[in-house]
Formats: structure tokens, C-alpha cells, sequence
């Protein structure tokens, strides 16, 4: 555009005005550029967890392309002859020996190894806290509930390239983990024989599974991810990014810096932090040390072992069912013991999917919402989230049963029968509380809203009594504390036929629910009064 | 308000404007409190003081040098510490994986801080404003996407010619079918319940030590030991893994008072010796952990527990049901041999088991 009118004095900028003018007359790519190139995105620390996810993300595929120039998926029987002494001579499979050699005969093998592992555990993680956070910053609300459901379908996408990635090096302890995988298919009703048989080609373990894992592994998923995040990322700048309350934000603006360049340094410096800090753990730190654990073999099994963590909810959901729980109906069996672990954790993943649509439901507000929510401030929320977190915990922690009770010298049942009460009493607990803590911190908010804050000085009165000075809060400062949506339960009122539904009793039950117990921002006339008050 | 809010949202084109959203129950307060506007910049160290400015745009330069030289230690040290476990020993790799570590973090951590440090310090800290706006196309342009497909559907016939809408759907519908019978030849033809009743032990196979393949004397058992055993013939097996998966057994000695046998498997056990498989009847996994003076054995991925002196039973844990018993008995020459194959299926519970 500038290139007929303003002369280029230098070379370089002659070379970049004609480089530019040659790509738009091509792709027309000026208008993306004016479109995206200064954008606004807000600043806050938490908004950077889906970032560590994204860049995480783009770690696994960097050093996963150099494991796939060396790794053989194989399942063919072959004796050990490398450089390992302790194994030599010992029948495996390809895909393990592939894995010993990568390690052990390629220079940056076992770190590139040890990248990819480590940045794996990374991207579950920082996808979780990221849910976490638009969870309990009410970030997920319209116009954001379909990324939502996408960003659910990421984390659920991510766990399942963690656990075919964790299998693929054939070794004890991920043959062991297939084993489970195949224990529970077989307990699915009606079907669950015969996908356990398709799976493995034949008989557990067979001689297919890993080859038909790699190419889930590579090749599916990420294709599958990599759309999904686009997705994900399409969206995000469709919406545009939600922002903490502060003075000079409201809805219907984004304050903050633009892409070119604050952001995109911002963003780009960050990229490299997270993918230094993976290297550095990599390289200092050994993670899933597969020539310890052997090939995998059906009879032995070590004690004491441990999945990948964000496998670990699942593993200890099956260690909480209660003993002989085989069900049967008409010569049939329902195994119990493995269903209804899976059930419940269908569930969590259910609910965590379609929270969005039901809080949407019970508000019934249907505005666009883009400032995010301190948690405090929807107190019923952030209580059904700690609730949520707790059952996932509990869950997660009995999967480290055995760990607790051998470390803090506790018996098995013990620790077993504790963690079966705290996964139906923790989540009731954690929702008292937090919801109690949310109030209480409302409560706080509006108190020094309204009469300031304890400035520490202490003041003698003439007439002897001593007062504590209370300072205002500047009107920047208290906006932060006053500017939250409140709601009141729904008022059950007839329809236009003069009836009251089953649904709408529905509703207004969980709207009493959510908002039966509420602290009301402080108004102007409040503040004003309180104001007259304190100069007495 | 309900009935009022599903029309605004559910209708292509507003019937009525203004356009009205439903609040829900939120509450609009009249008195509410208002936004006092963006604070007044403040300005940076950096913006204040042009000997702060050049020194932080010097630590950046040297954040960079310092990256490149870092890149260049990688590479180098991918030479200097190569390699070499049969002559240096394993230490190599553990120093092969540091230097190259070392190298390349450094230098990602070092353009990272460079950038980062750049963009706050040096760029521009003014914050900018932009005004959203709704999610949701205009008026205008709705309208004329639902006129689009007003005219698509009057050129096609979409909606009038149902027939051959309907067949079309019909045939998109049936065409992924065979995909699903193509699907087929992931797993032989042989049915899968069969296979699972059965396993490598019949009368008179060996009970023999695993991994060695060496047999078991009735006498080499003393009370108190446990074996850890496979059939004599493994190895003859198509798929050893496979049938290893299923055929793998415990084998103990307990003080035959102790022993509490049900009456129609007395003849199971020979002289308090029981094998019971080692498959964990919950989702599979090696039932290898046998605490002698319990006679309990412990499953190490889920905890189940089996009481041995009591045939297997399940004392705690989520498996399901009894280990399954191995019935054995002694062949003329004093060996453990098989008197039959299991008699129920080993391993996890399955529809179709009990049928």
C-alpha cells in the first residue's frame, strides 16, 4: 500500500516493501495482517497456562519427529545385543530394543527421549490448569461454551496420546499398563471380549498392538489435535480473550497489549522459556527409565509401580471399588468392580464437558460475558469446582495407595478404606468450605469497599479514646472489589397458560441452589453513606 | 422471562428492535457503582532514564551472544562427549545427554529471557484499548445468508423434492457400512470366548519353574515356598506371550492343617501343595507377591488380596472372584504335573463367562 507513496530510503527496506508488495498481490495477506496484526490481548499471569500447553505442545512434536526417525514399532521376538550388559542376550521385542538403542546408541537420543516424555506430563498439566482457570474465572461462559467443549476434547485427546505414547516401548511396566487397559475392555458389557480382540489383533498381548498404538500415536491423534487446536485458536480470536475487572475494562472492551510487537514478543520470548525449562529437567533428570524395567513379560510385575500422573485418576478409581462385585443377570456377567470405576469417571469427564450449559441454563442470561470472574464472586461455582477437584484428588491419590501405606507405615485396607469414605465425604466438605471462604471473602471485599482499609495508624482522641484511622480505597482500587454481576434465585412465575412446569421448578430449585446465598456489591448510595458515616 | 429469551436467541432475523438479550436473574442495580476509566499511565524505569534504557538494551545483546555461544557448546560437546559404552562405560551417555542438555537449554533459555526482557523493558508499555463487538453477524448480514439459503433451497428443490432428498441421506448414510466390515480382519476369525476358556495345561504336562523350564519335584517344595511356574510345553506354543498370559501359576506349600480345601478339589492339591493361576481375576495384571506366614497373596497393581489357605477367595481389593485352581497331582517320578486344564476361565471377568 505505502510502496507507491512513501519512497523506501534503505535497501533493506526496499527488498522488505517488495517482498511485501510480491506476497500480497498474491494472497492478499495484508488484510489478515490489518486484521490480527494489533489486536489487543489482556495481560494476567494465568493467562499464560494455555500458553505453556500450546508451546509444550509444539516441544512434543519437534522431539517426537526425531524418536520416529529411530523408534521401530515392531512386535518381533528378537535377543538383546546392545551396548546394555545387564540385558544382553534377553528375548524382546523390536519396538523395545528400538527404544534400548535410541537411548543408549544415538548421541541426544535419551535426551530427545527424555524432552518428549517430560514435555508430555508438561502439556497434560498446563492443559488442566488451563481448564482450571476458565472454570473458576467463569471464562467458559457465552460466548465461549463451544471452545469450551473443544478444549475438553484437547485434554481428553492429550491423555490418550499420553497412554499410547506410554505403551509403545513395550517394556514391563507399559505392557502391564496394556494388560489393565485389556482387563477393563473385556469388562464392557455385551461388546467388551471382542474390542479387546479387535484391539490386540487376537489374544493379549499378540503381536499388533504396538505397531497399530504408533500409528494412533502419530500419525491420528496429532492429526486429529493439531485440527482441534486450530479450532481451539480460531475461536479464541473470534471471541476475543476475557479480562479480569479493572478500571477502564468492561465488557464491550479488550484493554491491553497489541500482537505486533508487545505480544508477539511477549508470547515468542515465553515459547523459548517453556521449551528451555524442558530441556533443562530433561537433561537433569531421568524419567521413565524403560532398561530398569525390562521387556514386558506376563508374569512378573514390579511393586510399587506408578502410571504417568494424569493416568493416575483412573488407575486409583479401579483400586476403590469394594472386593467380589460381579454382577449377574441371565447367565451374564457385569463386572462391577471395573464398570463402576468407569462409570464415574465418565461421569466427572461428562459433567466437566456440559457445566457450561447447565450454569447457562440456571442464569438464564444470555449476554455475552467477557470480563472474567474472581472466583469469589461466584461462590457456588468455585464450591462445585473444589467439589470436582477433590473427587478427581481422591481418586488420584488411592492410585499411590500402596505408596502411602509402605512410606507412612499405614496398612493397605487403611489407607484403601479412608480414601473409599473421602471420595463421597471429601467433595462435601470441599464445597462447604470453599463456598463459606468465598462468602467470607465477599463479605471482606464489600466491608473495605464501603469503610476502607486499616491503615495501622493508631490516633489518641482528645478525649482520650484511641481509634484505628481507616483509609479509602482510591476509586481505581475499589472498582476491582464493587464490579461483579450478582444474581438472585429465580422467582417461580406461570407461564403464558397460566401453569407452572416441572422444568421451571427444575430451574429455579438449582437457581435457589446457586444463589440463595449471595453478598450484594456495594452501590454509590452506600458507599456514600458510608462515607458520612466514617466522618463522624 | 423465560418464554421470552428462547425467542431472542432461537430466530435468524429479530422480529422486533431493538434487540433485546435476556439478563436472567442477574440483578441490574440502577445505583450500581461506575466504571472510573483507565487509570493514568505510568511510566517505566526504562522510559524515565536513557542510562537504564541502554543498559538493559545491552543485557538483552548479551542474552543473545550468550544463546549463540551455547548453541556452538552443543554442538560441540555432541563431539567431545560421544558415545562409547564399550570401552568408556555408561557414563558417556549420562555426560553425552548433560553437555547436549546443557548446551541447548541454555540457549532457549537464554533467547526467552532476551525476548521477554526486550518486550517489557524496551517496547512500547502502553496499553491499548479496542472495542469488542458481538459475537453474533448483523442483522443485515443474516438476512441475507437466510436469503441464500432461501434461494439455494428454491434452485435445488432441497425441500420440495423430498424423495430425492430422503434416498440421497439414505445412501450417504449406507455407504461408511462396509468400512465397518472391512474392520473385520483386525483380529482372526476364530470367536474370541473359546480361546479365553482354554489354556496350555492338560493331564500330565509338567509344572516347571519360570523363566528356566526346569520341573518341580513334590519334595523340592518345602511348606512355606512359593514357585512361580509355567507348562513344560510353552515354548512349543504359536504366540509363547500369548499363551504365557493366560498359563502362568503359583505354586505353594502350605501345612496341610492348615489348608482349607472344599470338598469336591481335595483331589486338586498333592500333600498341601496348591498351584492357583497368577492372573488376577480384576483386570489381569500378575498376582505375584505371596506373603508366606498369611498365605495371602497380593496383586501390586490394584491391591486385591487372596486368602490361599481359603482356595483363592478374595479378602480384599476389587477383584471379583477366586483365583481360579490349577488341579495337580504327582507323576511316577515324583514330578508336579497337571490333572487337567483350568476349569473356568483365568484372568478377568467377561460377558459371556459364565455362559
Amino acid at each position: 500500500m505505502s510502496t507507491s507513496t512513501v519512497t523506501p530510503q534503505t535497501r533493506g527496506s526496499r527488498f522488505t516493501a517488495a517482498a511485501a508488495n510480491y506476497l500480497d498481490e498474491r494472497t492478499s495477506i495484508s488484510g489478515a495482517v490489518k486484521e490480527l496484526g494489533r489486536k489487543i490481548f489482556p495481560d494476567h499471569w494465568s493467562f499464560m497456562l494455555g500458553e505453556v500447553a500450546l508451546y509444550s505442545f509444539v516441544v512434543i512434536l519437534l522431539s517426537g519427529t526425531f524418536l520416529t526417525f529411530f523408534f521401530d514399532p515392531s512386535m518381533t521376538e528378537v535377543y538383546y545385543d546392545g551396548e546394555y550388559m545387564p540385558l544382553s542376550g534377553i528375548h524382546m521385542s523390536v519396538a523395545y530394543h528400538s527404544s534400548l538403542d535410541l537411548s543408549f546408541e544415538v548421541r541426544g537420543g535419551l535426551l530427545m527421549r527424555q524432552v518428549h516424555h517430560w514435555a508430555a506430563l508438561l502439556f497434560v498439566a498446563s492443559i488442566g490448569l488451563h481448564m482450571l482457570r476458565v472454570f473458576f474465572t467463569g471464562a467458559f461462559r457465552k460466548p465461549r461454551e463451544i471452545n469450551w467443549v473443544i478444549g475438553f476434547v484437547l485434554f481428553v485427546l492429550a491423555m490418550a496420546e499420553g497412554f499410547t505414547g506410554y505403551s509403545l516401548p513395550d517394556d514391563l511396566l507399559s505392557g502391564n499398563g496394556l494388560r489393565i487397559i485389556d482387563g477393563m475392555l473385556k469388562g464392557l458389557p455385551v461388546v467388551g471380549v471382542w474390542i479387546s480382540y479387535f484391539l490386540f489383533g487376537g489374544e493379549f498381548p499378540g503381536v499388533e498392538v504396538i505397531p497399530r498404538l504408533y500409528v494412533l500415536h502419530i500419525m491420528l491423534l496429532p492429526a486429529i489435535l493439531i485440527v482441534t487446536l486450530a479450532l481451539h485458536m480460531v475461536l479464541l480470536i473470534v471471541n476475543k480473550h476475557t479480562q479480569f475487572a479493572g478500571p477502564g475494562r468492561t465488557n464491550e472492551n479488550v484493554v491491553g497489549v497489541p500482537i505486533l510487537p508487545h505480544f508477539a514478543a511477549k508470547a515468542g520470548g515465553f515459547f523459548f522459556l517453556v521449551f528451555g525449562v524442558i530441556m533443562l529437567i530433561a537433561t537433569f533428570f531421568t524419567i521413565n527409565p524403560i532398561w530398569n524395567y525390562g521387556p514386558y513379560d506376563p508374569s512378573p510385575v514390579s511393586a510399587g509401580t506408578q502410571p504417568d500422573w494424569y493416568i493416575g485418576f483412573a488407575d486409583g478409581a479401579l483400586r476403590l471399588a469394594p472386593p467380589n462385585w460381579d454382577v449377574h443377570v441371565f447367565g451374564y456377567t457385569l463386572p462391577f468392580g471395573i464398570l463402576v470405576p468407569m462409570i464415574a469417571l465418565v461421569g466427572l469427564l461428562v459433567v466437566v464437558a456440559i457445566y457450561p450449559f447447565l450454569e447457562a441454563w440456571i442464569t438464564g442470561d444470555k449476554r455475552e460475558h467477557h470480563i472474567a470472574d474472581r472466583p469469589r464472586n461466584a461462590p457456588t461455582r468455585t464450591a462445585i469446582g473444589a467439589a470436582g477437584v477433590t473427587f478427581y484428588a481422591v481418586m488420584w491419590a488411592a492410585a499411590s495407595s500402596d505408596i502411602m501405606a509402605t512410606h507412612f507405615m499405614l496398612t493397605m485396607e487403611g489407607v484403601i478404606h479412608t480414601l473409599q469414605a473421602l471420595l463421597f465425604v471429601g467433595p462435601v466438605i470441599a464445597y462447604i468450605v470453599t463456598k463459606r471462604i468465598c462468602l467470607g471473602l465477599q463479605k471482606k471485599d464489600r466491608e473495605i469497599a464501603l469503610h476502607g482499609f486499616e491503615s495501622g495508624r493508631i490516633v489518641r482522641m482528645p478525649g482520650g479514646a484511641y481509634i484505628e484511622v481507616h483509609e479509602q480505597l482510591d476509586e481505581y482500587e475499589r472498582w476491582r472489589l464493587v464490579s461483579y454481576t450478582d444474581y438472585a434465585p429465580l422467582m417461580i412465575r406461570p407461564n403464558a397458560k397460566g401453569r407452572i412446569t416441572a422444568t421451571q421448578r427444575a430451574r429455579a430449585a438449582l437457581s435457589r441452589w446457586f444463589f440463595e446465598d449471595r453478598i450484594v456489591p456495594p452501590t454509590k448510595g452506600e458507599i456514600e453513606h458510608a462515607k458520612e458515616h466514617g466522618h463522624h | 422471562m423465560s418464554q421470552h429469551d428462547d425467542e431472542a436467541t432461537g430466530s435468524a432475523v429479530e422480529a422486533h428492535t431493538p434487540r433485546e438479550v435476556s439478563i436472567g436473574t442477574a440483578v441490574a442495580n440502577s445505583d450500581a457503582v461506575e466504571n472510573p476509566g483507565l487509570p493514568p499511565h505510568r511510566e517505566r524505569v526504562t522510559d524515565l532514564d536513557p542510562r537504564k534504557d541502554r543498559q538493559m538494551s545491552r543485557r538483552v545483546v548479551a542474552l543473545f551472544l550468550f544463546s549463540i555461544l551455547a548453541s556452538i557448546f552443543a554442538i560441540v560437546a555432541y563431539f567431545v562427549w560421544p558415545i562409547d559404552v564399550s570401552v568408556e562405560g555408561f557414563g558417556t551417555i549420562r555426560n553425552n545427554n548433560m553437555a547436549i542438555g546443557i548446551g541447548l537449554a541454555f540457549a532457549l533459555l537464554a533467547i526467552g529471557t532476551g525476548v521477554v526482557l526486550w518486550g517489557k523493558n524496551l517496547m512500547s508499555g502502553e496499553e491499548f484499548v479496542e472495542q469488542r463487538h458481538g459475537t453474533r453477524g448483523t442483522d443485515e448480514v443474516r438476512a441475507k445468508v437466510v436469503k441464500i439459503f432461501d434461494d439455494a433451497n428454491k434452485e435445488s428443490g432441497f425441500g420440495r423434492r423430498k424423495l430425492i432428498r430422503n434416498t440421497l441421506f439414505g445412501a450417504i448414510a449406507a455407504w461408511p457400512l462396509p468400512a465397518i466390515f472391512l474392520f473385520r480382519d483386525l483380529a482372526p476369525a476364530a470367536e474370541p470366548h473359546e480361546l479365553l476358556r482354554h489354556t496350555m495345561w492338560d493331564a500330565g504336562i509338567r509344572l516347571v519353574r519360570d523363566p528356566d523350564g526346569t520341573p518341580i519335584r513334590a519334595a523340592d517344595v518345602t511348606i512355606g515356598s512359593a514357585f512361580h511356574v509355567i507348562p513344560e510345553n510353552l515354548e512349543e506354543a504359536d504366540h509363547v506371550l500369548d499363551a504365557k498370559a493366560k498359563a502362568v501359576v503359583l505354586l505353594m506349600r502350605l501345612n496341610p492343617a492348615e489348608l482349607n480345601e472344599r470338598e469336591d478339589r481335595k483331589d486338586w492339591s498333592y500333600d498341601g501343595i496348591v498351584a492357583y493361576s497368577k492372573i488376577c481375576t480384576h483386570v489381569g495384571c500378575p498376582v505375584a507377591l505371596y506373603e508366606q506366614h498369611t498365605h495371602h497373596l497380593l496383586c501390586p497393581c490394584h491391591q486385591s488380596q487372596f486368602d490361599v489357605a481359603n482356595h483363592a477367595a478374595v479378602i480384599f481389593g476389587p477383584a471379583a472372584r477366586p483365583l481360579p485352581q490349577l488341579p495337580i497331582e504327582v507323576d511316577a517320578e515324583g514330578y508336579l504335573v497337571a490333572k487337567s486344564d483350568f476349569t473356568e476361565p483365568v484372568g478377568p471377568s467377561f460377558w459371556e463367562r459364565e455362559r
